[in-house]
């Protein structure tokens, strides 16, 4: 998996390790792996990390959010974001890892508004909930679709197609659809 | 009183009976969410939610706005997207890592070279290899001249949807040439997959330099005619001066990246600020605006394909000879003449067509800078043959989410200039 440890060499001018000094509490690890800085954070702490990394550390850019599912261990889903420092040419990877059951995360929104779209795509994909966000609402799939199609025990392929008129009949030949 | 009950009060001659009030409160909940055009009494006469798109032309694809108008002011923008939703990012889970280099030019469709050139440099980054310098010339040459087709699309159909149709025509004439080029090195106009993991599919056709060397020669002077039909153009210019304004610091809180992050005047350029490949070896110019608006996003444009020229020529000069691709036959397959005579060889060839190459465990974040701004991916490998996770960071995704601070208070036929001068890429966007 992802999270194997490898060589995980000290940088001591990178701004994962500015964020582990600053907040010694909320930082569970620290990584440096083929030449990108991660920093592994509690999900409460985030909202005050990502202002103080836009503000203090001029992480002006929010360039993805994304999430990884490692069903069925637990902390199941994975919360990435990549963010982007213009004016010192830096990058940074955050990662907040979450539990399986009712996975939460608070917004970014607030500091990066560009952040907006990337967390309604996880929503949408992973079914995380993102306290905090303005309009939290599907962006990919239909309104009215069930599931969250990136999770890993979401099937993939021999399914009839989902569409509104056919919902019944699907969820009749398929008992586990709703699992 | 809804538009419903009203109509139910007509026709049943009294109220709506309570079995059917949730219908209304369905209806209610979905114009508050925009999920359906409808009527509204506001301050200024009637206001009017109304749908553009998914079918418009000047949508370019499928991308659907919901509109709040006041007269002909556009109030409020909700961009609907999801038409074009094919699950590229599930689909990569299941395939190996040769298979997934097919599902890549599927994203952006007019600069499919990118998707596959930022793929590669991911898992080869999770590899940790180094392609020879070949393949890295063939990937800068074809990549810039992919970049120049795709402005071309857009400067075609920027032009269209303003009214100038001639200089569409003149647009997809050029563009044609590229696609030719393209055709004899993969076979394929659109739908390259040309680069792959640890190099090229195959190496550059005969007659490719001489293919590159007579685009190069005669495009500068067709830039030139492009130029005289619309940069002093006053209705091009009535059109789109002081349109779609948007400033440096709003576009880097919204994550906009590429030509329309140039045009407000900061020169953010990958290829420049964080450089991959072999582009420190090149002299270019990053072109910026200054006033954010979308002329300003046109001479960016415009003049990018200027230096894509300028690159294509030093790069097709310094073309080096040489292998085009990795010597590393975990990754790449060994030539047809080894197969016949080398048991290594066939044991390779075989096992890297059955089980797939195996990418270390890890995860990496490659980017290159598209014509549309920082195309990212991002690969978790588990080790095996096929990827645990790939996310595309696509820039159209990003771009669109400034198109509400752009056009609001703006007029709808300004609107049309907006959309096209973000030149979305619906591929990408729904993925």
């Amino acid at each position: 998996m992802a999270d194997t440890p490898a060589e995980s060499t000290t940088q001591a001018d990178s701004p994962a390790m500015r964020v582990r000094e600053t907040f010694p509490e909320a930082v569970e690890a620290v990584h440096h792996r083929l030449g990108e800085a991660t920093v592994v954070l509690k999900a409460d702490a985030l909202p005050e990390v990502a202002r103080w990394l836009r503000e203090e550390q001029h992480f002006e850019l929010c360039v993805d959010v994304t999430a990884v599912d490692f069903w069925p261990q637990e902390p199941r889903f994975h919360v990435v974001y990549h963010l982007l420092s213009v004016s010192r040419r830096q990058r940074l990877r955050l990662k907040v890892p979450v539990g399986g059951k009712r996975p939460t995360v608070p917004s970014v929104t607030a500091v990066w508004p560009g952040a907006n779209f990337y967390e309604r795509e996880v929503f949408d994909m992973f079914g995380i909930t993102f306290e905090g966000h303005p309009n939290l609402k599907r962006i990919l799939m239909p309104e009215d679709w069930e599931g969250h199609p990136l999770r890993k025990d979401f099937p993939l392929g021999y399914e009839p197609v989902q569409f509104t008129h056919n919902v019944d009949e699907i969820e009749r030949k398929k008992p586990y659809a709703k699992q | 009183m809804g538009l419903v009950q009203n109509t139910i009060k007509w026709l049943l001659g009294r109220d709506m009976p309570d079995d059917v009030a949730h219908i209304e409160q369905e209806r209610q909940r979905r114009i508050e969410q925009m999920l359906i055009p409808t009527w509204e009494e506001g301050e200024k006469g009637p206001r009017m939610l109304l749908n553009m798109g998914p079918q418009h032309p000047s949508t370019h694809g499928v991308l659907r706005l919901f509109l709040e108008l006041d007269g002909e002011t556009v109030v409020r923008v909700e961009p609907d997207i999801g038409y074009l939703h094919t699950g590229i990012e599930k689909t990569f889970e299941h395939k190996k890592y040769e298979q997934g280099v097919t599902l890549t030019p599927r994203l952006d469709y007019l600069s499919n070279m990118f998707n596959t050139w930022c793929f590669c440099m991911a898992v080869e980054k999770l590899l940790e290899i180094e392609i020879p310098p070949r393949a890295e010339y063939a990937r800068v040459i074809l990549g810039e001249l992919q970049r120049i087709a795709s402005h071309l699309v857009w400067l075609g159909t920027h032009a269209l949807d303003i009214g100038a149709l001639s200089v569409f025509l003149y647009c997809f004439r050029e563009r044609e040439m590229i696609l030719d080029i393209f055709e004899m090195v993969s076979g394929a106009r659109m739908m390259a997959s040309y680069f792959r993991p640890g190099g090229l599919a195959w190496d550059l056709p005969n007659g490719f330099e001489e293919a590159v060397t007579n685009f190069i020669e005669l495009f500068p002077e067709r830039v030139d005619n492009y130029e005289r039909l619309l940069t002093d153009n006053p209705i091009w210019k009535e059109r789109t001066q002081g349109v779609g304004v948007i400033d440096t610091e709003t576009a880097l809180s919204l994550s906009v990246t590429g030509p329309i992050l140039r045009a407000t005047g900061l020169a953010w350029d990958l290829r420049k600020t964080m450089p991959y490949s072999v582009y420190p070896e090149f002299e270019f110019d990053v072109p910026v605006g200054s006033r954010g608006d979308v002329y300003d996003r046109y001479r960016v444009r415009v003049q990018e394909m200027r230096e894509s020229v300028r690159i294509v020529r030093q790069a097709l000069e310094k073309l080096p000879g040489g292998p085009f691709r990795v010597d590393n036959h975990k990754v790449a397959p060994p030539p047809k003449e080894e197969i016949y005579l080398s048991m290594e060889a066939l044991i390779h060839h075989f096992k890297l067509w059955t089980e797939g190459m195996r990418v270390p465990a890890g995860e990496a974040y490659a980017w290159v800078e598209s014509p549309r701004g920082e195309m990212g991916f991002y690969v978790v490998s588990d080790g095996s043959a096929r990827p645990y996770r790939v996310h595309m960071r696509a820039p159209s995704f990003a771009n669109l989410q400034a198109m509400p601070h752009m056009a609001e208070g703006s007029l709808v036929a300004d609107l049309i200039a907006i959309i096209a001068s973000l030149d979305p890429v619906l591929g990408e966007i729904d993925r």
